[in-house]
């Protein structure tokens, strides 16, 4: 099963599901995690639960996984240091290129992996949501390589911002279902896909694409995502012969933060920093600020940190990145901005924009509005993490993504067609 | 008996007195807040003057994962229009009033929002007679402090089993639940009118072996021709969607209040009938 092209990436990839013993039997990390999920999804999620216990210290598994993100995903992904970036800022910024990954994010690590457990179990059809249509994209393109059905539920405002991604997924051999309820966006997407689970979930597995939801989501999507921070920690200490001062990501849902966070938990050197969508600012009711600017609750299976009034009803978050706007946080995110091990931090869209033309115009690398935003909070705390320690600080950014999907919202927000 | 009976020990005794009488009790669900706040009472009142025998009022929620395109609208319309939890427990107070036992139906974020204790303090207080929880199964409800809370003011936890139940979670849940056991006719959302009489049966039967508890069978029940069929295996038969479709369908709230007597009517006619 092994061959050449994989056989150096094995050893990533069982460091990777090496994850340690968070979160407990029950899914709960600290106080949140858990779930909070219909009764007649327990069985479904049981055997879920078992099969990731089975494959993540299986080594055909291992070799499976391996070879996928190694021979078609295009993994290891580079580590590029941002020299031009990095100027006058006080800071050597190193930037993970997730972006140069298959379908062009981190998103492809999960699907692969939770595609591979779906066939295992013998789940024929593989249902999915999708914002900005990137996870559907990489979903799609996961069930074309492996053989399976696939439906993809999409907000209707979504399918109508993000029509290219829609073909995308249509090319690719996926049904795109758009969702009229609700607010008609990602989390009414969530809503419809767990709706087709309760019904379907003798045939079919949700292959849900960030770190939330129910117990073993969290932990499962982490681990699959878990080759990055591993990947990461090797490049760095090859690079500058130690580990880096901080790591800044993007947070959303969390799952490439969650990646390439997690193997550098237990260095207490090393500053986790998680940047969320601040959109016009938290101060304000247009934002996708779970952790900075929400509270505790319930939503999607888990409990966690999300944005909700004051009788529990969930609030429309708002972002100028569509993969950030979700009104809700992967629950291990909570547990560590509990335990205070990561920093979690806002990030307005007008900083994201910024970042996102400075790295474009410096480093020739168009990143996704998402991975803007850790660019910016990056660029924010060069000069503090320098003050502080005196030198010149090793900052590792995770780029989670390219920005092609984004052209539009850029010409919109800068008022550009061509040069400016 | 007397008037120290605790809500939950009422709920248990309409349910027994329905079984002694040969039949299922018929429970009817509505969200609270739709048509209107008032609506909503007039409804439910007029459900209890049709022969149901046990009310479920629903908190709308904004993401109503259990439930289908039916009561989505519903909940949405109720919320829309203002309704909060504070409507809930007003609505459920002025239904109490008829005599019938009143649940509240609700997911578990308006709750653990709320504050657990003064959920369960506040629906007491006006009346309530417990909660039946979509997305809380008993080992969060223990975590979460709602099997403490009920405890302590008499209320039902109402959980639920689904066809995909192992035995182990049949028995775990029915040990957990007070009042009775809330049993899925089939694997889905509310609202599709595909109860499974056969599933349902069997779930029931899963159910008594572990242990002496009422158990009513909902989603997907929307005939009285359904319902009989059911109500033969059952200690209830659950009917929500079915009865909220007439209120999105009527031309007034009148007309949609007046639907629902009749269809609570016939729906308590067929289950005499099936005995």
């Amino acid at each position: 099963m092994t061959t050449t092209l994989s056989s150096g990436y094995l050893e990533v990839v069982t460091e990777a599901f090496a994850s340690g013993p968070a979160p407990d039997r029950a899914g709960h990390f600290g106080r949140f995690g858990g779930r909070f999920m219909p009764e007649a999804l327990m069985s479904t999620l049981a055997e879920l639960t078992a099969a990731y216990d089975h494959a993540r210290q299986d080594a055909l598994f291992h070799a499976e996984f391996a070879e996928l993100l190694a021979g078609y995903a295009g993994r290891p992904s580079l580590l590029t240091d941002a020299t031009r970036l990095s100027a006058g800022t006080g800071a050597r910024l190193l930037l993970k290129r997730e972006d140069l990954n298959h379908t062009g994010s981190h998103k492809i690590n999960n699907v692969l992996g939770q595609a591979l457990l779906a066939r295992r179990m013998g789940k024929r059809r593989i249902i999915a949501e999708t914002g900005a249509g990137q996870h559907g994209v990489a979903t799609a393109t996961a069930c074309a390589l492996l053989g399976l059905e696939c439906v993809v539920y999409m907000g209707a405002e979504d399918t109508r911002r993000q029509a290219l991604n829609v073909a995308r997924m249509s090319v690719l051999g996926a049904t795109v279902v758009p969702v009229e309820v609700g607010s008609r966006t990602l989390k009414d997407a969530i809503n419809e896909a767990l709706r087709d689970w309760v019904t379907n979930a003798d045939t079919t597995h949700y292959l849900l694409g960030t770190a939330a939801g129910s117990h073993p989501f969290p932990a499962m999507v982490r681990d699959f995502h878990r080759v990055i921070g591993v990947e990461a920690r090797r490049q760095v200490g090859d690079l500058c012969g130690g580990l880096p001062d901080a790591v800044v990501a993007c947070v959303g849902g969390g799952s490439n933060a969650i990646g390439v966070f997690h193997p550098f938990l237990d260095d207490t050197g090393v500053r986790l920093y998680g940047m969320e969508a601040g959109g016009a600012g938290v101060h304000t009711d247009r934002h996708a600020a779970s952790i900075t600017g929400g509270s505790v609750g319930v939503l999607h299976g888990a409990r966690t940190f999300l944005l909700q009034d004051e009788f529990g009803q969930t609030q429309e978050s708002h972002s100028i990145s569509a993969g950030l706007d979700y009104p809700a946080v992967g629950p291990e995110h909570a547990h560590l901005h509990d335990l205070g091990r990561v920093a979690y931090q806002p990030v307005t869209d007008d900083e994201a924009m910024a970042a996102f033309r400075l790295l474009s115009r410096s480093e020739g690398i168009i990143p996704a509005i998402e991975s803007a935003h850790a660019v910016a909070g990056a660029l924010r705390l060069a000069p503090v993490l320098a003050a502080e320690l005196g030198r010149e600080p090793v900052v590792l950014v995770c780029l989670s993504g390219r920005g092609d999907k984004d052209m539009a919202t850029a010409s919109e927000y800068f008022g550009l067609e061509g040069d400016r | 008996m007397s008037v120290t009976l605790s809500a939950v020990d009422s709920l248990d005794s309409v349910l027994r007195a329905a079984r002694a009488d040969g039949r299922a009790a018929l429970v009817g669900y509505l969200p609270a807040g739709f048509p209107s706040a008032e609506g909503a009472v007039a409804a439910a009142r007029a459900m209890v003057e049709g022969g149901v025998d046990v009310i479920e009022l629903g908190l709308p929620y904004s993401d109503p994962v259990m439930d289908g395109p039916v009561i989505q609208r519903a909940a949405a319309a109720a919320l829309a229009g203002g309704a909060t939890t504070e409507t809930l427990f007003d609505s459920v107070a002025a239904v109490a009033e008829t005599g019938v036992p009143v649940l509240c139906m609700t997911y578990w974020n308006p709750v653990e929002r709320y504050g657990v204790r003064r959920f369960a303090e506040r629906l007491a207080a006006a009346g309530g007679h417990g909660l039946v929880t979509p997305d809380l199964i008993p080992e969060e409800a223990a975590g979460a402090g709602w099997t403490e809370a009920a405890t302590e003011h008499g209320l039902a936890r109402v959980h639920l089993v689904a066809p995909s139940s192992s035995d182990s979670r049949v028995a775990l849940t029915a040990a957990a639940s007070s009042g009775f056991v809330y049993a899925a006719s089939m694997m889905g959302v509310t609202g599709t009118g595909q109860a499974a009489g056969g599933a349902a049966a069997d779930l029931v039967a899963r159910v008594r072996a572990t242990r002496d508890i009422p158990v009513c069978v909902g989603i997907g029940v929307s005939t009285r021709d359904q319902a009989a069929a059911i109500g033969r295996h059952a200690d209830g038969v659950i009917v929500g969607a079915a009865f909220v479709r007439r209120l999105l369908e009527a031309e007034t709230e009148a007309a949609g209040v007046d639907a629902v007597r009749e269809f609570a009517a016939d729906l308590a006619a067929g289950l005499r009938s099936s005995g």
